[in-house]
């Protein structure tokens, strides 16, 4: 009888070390990638991606910035940077996308924000869903690690990536002439009027360049504020861009502000182009040419409506 | 017999071959739509055609349509995918939501007695919409959850939410109403409920912008996130709804004699209004939890049987339904074409469509 139990025993642990074994071969034998995203959840994917959606215009700049645009079969109508995705089909919006368009462009991975319906949709339909929000600074270096993994790029190419936009936004800082640290900043959002706080990207890289922001932290990263805080507040700067500056002026209160009685020659007013809004409203990779944006303006460099500019815009442009 | 009532049955004969008419135009309409809805979207026909070859039926594949379906970049697999998985279950969702907003449009409009009461009347789409604004933002939208949060738990937590807070929201109008014996009073009640309920969801958003944009998405009608659980749930609720309904017409039929003519005929209208508005919430936050706001086709459904047929409600709530059906699919089937390969949410479209059509009828009624 012992004799049988020893051989129970005997099999039973070979049967153990079989699955131990089996346990540390599997992983290995998918040789996958995973990745776990947003949600927390892990997605797995068994070899590199090749096509590629992207519903998101910062998760688009951050894909081609790691040099993969070429595996981009899709992107959302908003995506426009860089200049080669525009000739990528357009996929609906990130709130309202057209499932079947892309199903139908056969995507291999699919990156969503978290605000979008979608990924469900999409993952019942058998796509492979990654969900990234960048919202902050080191939202962008996580998602552009997030990213890298999920594409099967090395990871040190996604940090040497991030150290270069880290590099940049440095340069920019070093570029503000240093009477016009300290300076008051508030930095517009849309007109309802909704500010960039300083939690937000806008904010964390206003208060790096060293200035300040009129938006008190607690208020969150974009809150809605009423109009009679600013006129208050009497920031030394304005930033805004040229959709949302029609009118501006002539809000009750506002043709008083300082900032706004003779930006001509005080420099006071930076009114954005929808390019230059585009860059500075993503957080994605480049943070940096936002960073400059705001240092000419703080610089005293840039006309306060630039030439060309067009202040009602046509729709909004959604999404970051 | 006399002449008069002659003339009456023969009219009365007319209008019910005038309603089968109707009803079987329906049908087919419905069938017609079906059939183009699946041919429609931002790939055209190239499924469908992918899927007739013989290949797709099952026989032997020629050399030259292999070709063929290899130049067309559309494999049989995706081909399969894309008609029965997407455009199957939106086409149908469609119909079935278009018809349960449909009833809940005919019910309402039978219930209190007014051809301009909607659906909505009873603060059921502000209710679904506080639903969804106070999960989202209790729940955050941090990294880590979001709309997109998978896991059936939140997916149907949201639905849920948005199912109970338009319940919810019509039990708050009839207990302001006080019952609902009073028409007048139940139609202000839900205006008050509507406005305050949407007030408090913007309150909501202003709080926690995070889910501005996860709200926008969540309430934009639309049927491009319907898969067949989706439509299950629909019918689910769509086929019981439509029995009680039916069950219930005689009443409805009494009813519109006025409400002092209908007690006096013996009816029992308080357990009749309760059940009617049960149905009405039901039909209504299904339909609203599944595709978002979707505004006038509860409206103008019955409106436009009414204008057709003069019937009782039986004829009436059936026909509802299916013109329901056939409004929604047909102004989706719009919404997936016109701009193809981009895509109207279909909410936009009934609005503007029904909103034109309610201009067109006051028009007509001042006229």
């Amino acid at each position: 009888m012992p004799n049988i139990k020893r051989k129970m025993r005997f099999l039973f642990e070979i049967w153990l070390l079989a699955l131990g074994l089996w346990a540390v071969a599997a992983p290995s034998q998918a040789a996958g990638l995973s990745v776990t995203d947003d949600r927390g959840r892990t997605v797995t994917l068994a070899t590199p991606p090749q096509r590629v959606v992207s519903l998101l215009p910062s998760l688009t700049e951050t894909v081609c910035e790691l040099g993969q645009c070429h595996r981009l079969v899709g992107v959302d109508r908003y995506s426009n940077f860089p200049a080669s995705v525009n000739a990528l089909p357009k996929l609906g919006g990130g709130l309202d996308p057209n499932i079947e368009a892309v199903v139908a462009r056969r995507p291999d991975l699919v990156l969503v924000s978290a605000s979008s319906r979608a990924a469900d949709r999409l993952e019942s339909l058998g796509l492979k869903v990654v969900v990234l929000e960048p919202k902050n600074h080191a939202d962008v270096q996580r998602v552009m690690g997030k990213v890298a993994q999920a594409l099967g790029v090395p990871d040190a190419e996604a940090q040497r990536i991030w150290r270069f936009i880290d590099a940049g936004v440095q340069a920019a800082t070093q570029a503000l002439r240093p009477e016009r640290r300290q300076v008051r900043v508030y930095f517009e959002i849309n007109r309802a009027p909704y500010a960039a706080g300083p939690s937000s990207f806008i904010g964390e890289t206003l208060t790096r360049l060293g200035v300040r922001n009129i938006i008190p932290v607690d208020l969150g990263p974009f809150p809605k504020i009423n109009p009679e805080f600013v006129v208050r507040a009497e920031p030394d700067v304005i930033m805004v861009g040229a959709r949302n500056f029609d009118g501006m002026t002539s809000r009750p209160g506002w043709q008083r502000l300082r900032a706004l009685r003779d930006p001509e020659r005080t420099r006071t007013l930076c009114v954005y182009s929808l390019d230059e809004s585009d860059v500075l409203v993503r957080p994605g990779p480049r943070m940096p040419e936002a960073a400059r944006l705001m240092v000419d303006c703080l610089n005293g460099l840039r006309q306060p409506v630039p030439t060309g500019v067009t202040t009602s815009g046509p729709f909004p442009r959604g999404g970051m | 017999m006399t002449p008069l009532s002659a003339s009456v049955r023969t009219d009365r004969l007319r209008q019910r071959r005038r309603a089968w008419a109707l009803g079987l135009g329906l049908l087919l309409a419905c069938l017609v739509l079906t059939v183009v809805g699946l041919g429609v979207g931002s790939t055209g026909w190239s499924p469908v055609w992918t899927l007739w070859t013989p290949s797709g039926l099952g026989g032997t594949p020629s050399s030259t349509l292999t070709g063929a379906l290899a130049a067309d970049a559309m494999d049989l697999e995706l081909g399969r995918q894309i008609l029965w998985d997407i455009r199957a279950p939106r086409t149908l969702g469609a119909l079935a939501g278009g018809a349960l907003l449909g009833l809940a449009g005919a019910v309402a409009q039978g219930l209190f007695r007014n051809p301009l009461a909607d659906p909505f009347l009873l603060g059921s789409a502000s209710g679904a919409t506080l639903g969804v604004a106070s999960a989202l933002s209790v729940m955050g939208l941090g990294p880590g959850v979001g709309l997109a949060t998978s896991g059936w738990a939140v997916r149907l937590g949201l639905t849920g939410t948005a199912f109970v807070g338009s319940v919810s929201a019509v039990l708050l109008t009839l207990a302001l109403a006080r019952g609902v014996q009073h028409t007048l009073r139940l139609l202000l009640a839900g205006v008050v409920v509507g406005v305050v309920l949407g007030a408090l969801s913007s309150l909501v958003t202003l709080l926690s912008p995070d889910i501005l944009q996860a709200m926008q998405g969540f309430m934009l009608g639309t049927t491009g996130f319907v898969g067949w659980p989706a439509l299950g749930v629909m019918a689910a609720v769509g086929v019981p709804c439509l029995v009680i309904a039916l069950a219930l017409s005689r009443m409805l039929d009494g009813l519109s004699l006025g409400e002092a003519t209908a007690a006096s005929l013996g009816l029992p209208l308080g357990a009749l209004r309760v059940a009617l508005v049960a149905v009405l919430a039901l039909a209504t936050g299904t339909a609203v939890a599944q595709t978002g706001l979707i505004a006038f086709v509860g409206l103008a459904a019955p409106h436009l049987v009414r204008s057709a047929v003069k019937t009782t409600h039986a004829p009436l709530l059936a026909l509802s339904c299916l013109m329901g059906g056939v409004l929604l699919l047909l102004a989706d089937t719009l919404a997936r074409g016109v701009m193809a390969p981009q895509e109207l949410p279909v909410g936009v479209l009934t609005a503007v469509l029904g909103g034109g059509y309610l201009l067109w009828l006051m028009h007509r009624r001042v006229g």
